[in-house]
């Protein structure tokens, strides 16, 4: 017994938990959401490669889940998020910004709508609060349905001839950002063809009573197809390239924000086009944001570079010229890409200079030997979507 | 059916009325949308047993502002005419009474009965309190400024350096003191300058009448440097009794909007602001009929306008958060008394007459407010019209209108109809022990508990300064900060009634200053045609 709270063993386990750790061949676990999540199992390069040449499995069952449901819901979810929703049909996924007043990200997720009025919102942090506020004046009834649900991330490509052989009909024929409910061998299966991954795909959605079947069937069914369970480290690899952005990493979420201006927009964090301002409903923020746009107030955007070399290069300095006089902006999150042979980067640069094609100087630090080395390299605005294999959509 | 108007004013309230005469006087084609059968909201006088007729929630004209009643005619309306002055009396447990008038020998005499030293003290305190007021009133008829120093118009900015200029002007100490009292509690300005029970229960009152606190709760100075503001220049200098009760401004002001070329529908009440494409087009009425409008301007309280006439989805998620918070709980109750004469001596001297005979007293009643209680022994202002207007009532018989505090909105286990019950039986006890005999005379009565003020005149939570008068819900941040400027988060979207700068009593100057943000945007618009 000890009186240290953290000594403790207080993380919870996912369903998937037993199956995992029989796996971890490390001290891979690290806290999600106050769940032990994989970082890794074996290694960070063989669980990347599996994503990008076989199927990988990746446990997303402590993303934060709310079911919002009701009379008003279709009105009220048009009014939470910067996305038109009134386009999104049911059964389908919508990726989103959601803003405080002055139109600066709370968080942006995915949004299932699953029939007129009855929608889920992911979230990696905690919403209720936000949704409950938001809600005021609406006939909606929202509940966080984390736990009764639980789900595997299945991407890579030969994803879908997993779930074929799992026997989901009509998956060939499921659209990228679309949603399937099915039953197979009298269990509830929800499979939405989206991921964080930029490859293709799916999220396959149990409960939690039925996820050790779901893990061993894909890992039986899969093993010809070099399935892999794969942690953190390996996800944040693949998502850079596809050029996700991710909430504490590559922006501060408006209600953690110590700072005012630290919060920011949609726009600012280079996701504009998720933003619907000649939509016919007022979202929360939609005043903001048409001023930010109308009057050009974005501070910043955040930008694909593609840097020369091989020196990874987060945290980085970027610059006008080689001399290091006009200082632009920073990187966030930066990686040296294994099937691109690119390094790559997310950099925070004046609108001026977001313009893909545009040539910048970088300020690289690394250590050699027993030094700390600057190097100053050319680098090049790209769109931040590095990784976009046409079998994503296909 | 569909009518077009550059500017559709909800509400004929007082503040209402003034828009709507603003604009109307400057060209605006204006229509005012009045949910009850008469104009004046709570600037009304009706009857409320046979032939007794009296001011149906405020009942004393302090506060209206002079520039405003100049610039709308209301002195050739006859408004001057009509006023009758009244003094106070602080009524004593043991019967006796302070006359305090504008006479201040006679004042001074008056509590020197009681306290020699808070006779000398009295109208010199008093005079420097008003004073102190006065140099805040400045900004009654001006737009707050926001606290953004670099978002002000030159304007403002100007209207600013007036402000501190005049600030500057009350000298050294004078400065010093106010900033000292500003966010102070009564019960301690009240040592500072008095001794006897008597004068100190009686600021106490003044301080904290139409607010949710006590003679111990911060703020409560404020609250009365408030009221006083409109003793001074600001004001009308003391309090009057309209003939004919508070109605008579209400139909006068009414009149102005009319001769105006303003439109006043009655029983036209709206049942939600028109948005069209993120911009207020106008209004709908219950019934369905469309008023369409460039200009909505609400003299509705914030709650009443943002939560309840515009559509859910409308507004951004903090802002109406902001606005649900504002204070809004009313805690004063109505009582209105028909009476068969007057107890011995109170048709001599004030019709004003004040029951707070210590601090003590005060709190003990503002404690079970705090507790969601109605007041066990409450404190009373009772004003009695019928003195002053003898039509308000049958000949020999009299009015008594009296305010009740505290009875609050937010009752914790009370049922409304039992604290309709407490306030009546509580009040006339009081009142019993300081006029022996007056249950006997009461004919018939009268009780509106803050439930009642919402219900018959939209004042949300029964709160009639529309939103408490503290220094968290003044100025710049009333009603809620960044939205000093009359202006709503929706474009088209007026707030013209006293939740807005700079707030309540029966002053006009929020609706006089709205429309003169209103005017500078039409004269915007038409420039930029």
């Amino acid at each position: 017994m000890t009186h240290v709270q953290h000594l403790k063993p207080f993380l919870r386990k996912t369903p998937f938990h037993g199956p995992m750790e029989a796996l971890m061949h490390g001290n891979g676990w690290i806290r999600w959401m106050g769940y032990y999540a994989p970082a890794f199992f074996d290694s960070e390069q063989s669980e990347y490669f599996a994503v990008r040449t076989g199927a990988s499995v990746y446990d997303v069952s402590p993303l934060i889940k709310y079911s919002i449901r009701g009379r008003d819901a279709a009105r009220f979810m048009d009014y939470l998020v910067t996305r038109d929703m009134t386009k999104a049909k049911p059964m389908q996924v919508v990726y989103t910004a959601w803003c405080d007043d002055d139109g600066r990200m709370i968080e942006e997720g995915t949004v299932f709508r699953l029939a007129e009025n009855d929608f889920i919102l992911n979230a990696a942090l905690h919403q209720l609060h936000w949704l409950e506020e938001a809600a005021y004046g609406f006939d909606v009834a929202i509940e966080e349905i984390s736990e009764q649900v639980c789900g595997l991330s299945l991407q890579g490509p030969t994803s879908r001839e997993i779930l074929k052989l799992l026997g989901v009909a009509g998956i060939e024929r499921l659209a990228h950002f679309s949603i399937l409910e099915t039953t197979i061998d009298g269990r509830w299966l929800r499979i939405d063809r989206a991921g964080y991954t930029g490859d293709l795909g799916y999220e396959l959605w149990v409960k939690p009573e039925d996820a050790i079947w779901l893990w061993e069937t894909l890992f039986r069914l899969g093993d010809p197809y070099k399935i892999a369970p794969i942690g953190s480290l390996a996800l944040d690899m693949t998502r850079i390239e596809a050029g996700f952005i991710l909430v504490d990493a590559d922006y501060i979420g408006a209600m953690h924000a110590i700072r005012p201006t630290q919060r920011i927009s949609p726009y600012e964090a280079g996701i504009g086009w998720a933003v619907n301002l000649k939509k016919e409903a007022y979202f929360t923020g939609k005043r903001a944001l048409t001023r930010e746009k109308s009057e050009g107030l974005s501070r910043h955007i955040l930008t694909g570079i593609e840097i020369e070399g091989r020196k990874p290069a987060a945290g980085s300095f970027l610059y006008a010229d080689k001399a290091g006089k006009q200082e632009l902006g920073l990187t966030t999150s930066a990686l040296w890409s294994p099937v691109m042979k690119k390094n790559i980067a997310f950099a925070r640069l004046p609108p001026r200079y977001a313009a893909p094609g545009q040539q910048l100087w970088i300020e690289i630090w690394y250590p050699k030997e027993q030094k700390i080395e600057r190097s100053m390299v050319r680098c090049w605005t790209r769109n931040r979507m590095f990784f976009d294999p046409p079998r994503k959509k296909q | 059916m569909s009518a077009v108007y550059d500017a559709a004013i909800i509400g004929a309230g007082h503040n209402g009325l003034v828009t709507a005469a603003y604009l109307a006087k400057a060209g605006l084609k204006v229509v005012v949308l009045e949910a009850n059968g008469r104009p004046g909201g709570a600037a009304i006088t009706r009857e409320f047993a046979p032939g007794f007729r009296v001011s149906a929630v405020a009942h004393l004209l302090h506060a209206l502002h002079p520039r405003i009643a100049g610039d709308l005619g209301l002195k050739r309306l006859g408004l001057h005419k009509e006023l009758k002055a009244t003094g106070t009396a602080a009524l004593l447990p043991d019967g006796g009474r302070i006359e305090i008038t504008r006479d201040d020998a006679a004042t001074s005499a008056s509590i020197g009965r009681v306290s020699p030293a808070d006779g000398a003290a009295y109208a010199a305190a008093m005079a420097r309190l008003v004073r102190l007021s006065g140099a805040l009133g400045g900004y009654m008829l001006r737009t707050p400024p926001s606290p953004a120093m670099a978002s002000n118009d030159l304007r403002t900015k100007i209207e600013l350096g007036l402000f501190a200029l005049s600030l500057r002007r009350l000298g050294r100490k004078d400065l010093l003191e106010l900033t000292r009292i500003l966010t102070m509690n009564v019960a301690d300005l009240a040592g500072d300058l008095f001794e006897s029970d008597a004068v100190k229960g009686l600021l106490a009152f003044e301080a904290t009448l139409g607010a949710y606190l006590g003679p111990r709760s911060p703020s409560t100075v404020f609250n009365l440097l408030y009221r006083l503001s409109s003793f001074g220049p600001q004001g009308m200098g003391g309090f009057h009794l309209p003939a004919g009760g508070m109605g008579a401004l209400g139909d006068m002001l009414a009149k102005a909007a009319g001769k105006a070329g303003a439109v006043i529908r009655l029983e036209a009440p709206v049942e939600r602001i028109l948005v069209e494409k993120d911009v207020a087009a106008g209004v709908v009425l219950v019934g369905g009929e469309e008023v369409r409008a460039g200009f909505v301007a609400s003299s509705a309280d914030p709650q009443a306008t943002l939560l309840k006439l515009v559509a859910p989805g409308q507004l951004d998620v903090q802002f109406l958060k902001r606005i649900r918070h504002l204070r809004m709980n009313g805690c004063v109750a109505k009582i209105h008394l028909a009476l068969d004469g007057l107890p011995d001596g109170w048709a001599e001297g004030a019709r004003r007459l004040v029951f707070a005979p210590k601090i003590d007293h005060v709190e003990r009643a503002f404690d079970c407010a705090k507790y969601g209680r109605v007041s066990d022994s409450p404190a009373l202002e009772v004003v009695l019209p019928s003195l002053a207007d003898p039509s308000l009532a049958p000949a020999g018989k009299h009015v008594a209108s009296i305010l009740f505090q505290y009875a609050p909105y937010k009752l914790r286990t009370t049922s409304p109809d039992d604290a309709r019950r407490q306030v009546l039986e509580r009040g006339l006890d009081t009142l019993e022990a300081l006029a022996p005999g007056i249950k006997g005379r009461v004919l018939a009565s009268e009780v509106l508990i803050p439930h009642d003020l919402e219900s018959q005149f939209g004042l949300s939570g029964g709160q009639w300064h529309h939103g408490e008068v503290t220094l968290d819900q003044m100025f710049f941040l009333r009603p809620a900060g960044g939205f000093q400027r009359y202006r709503m988060p929706i474009p088209g979207l007026w707030l013209c009634g006293a939740g807005a700068h700079p707030g309540g009593n029966i002053s006009g100057a929020a609706g006089a200053n709205a429309a003169r943000e209103i005017l500078r945007e039409a004269r915007r618009r038409r420039d930029a045609r």
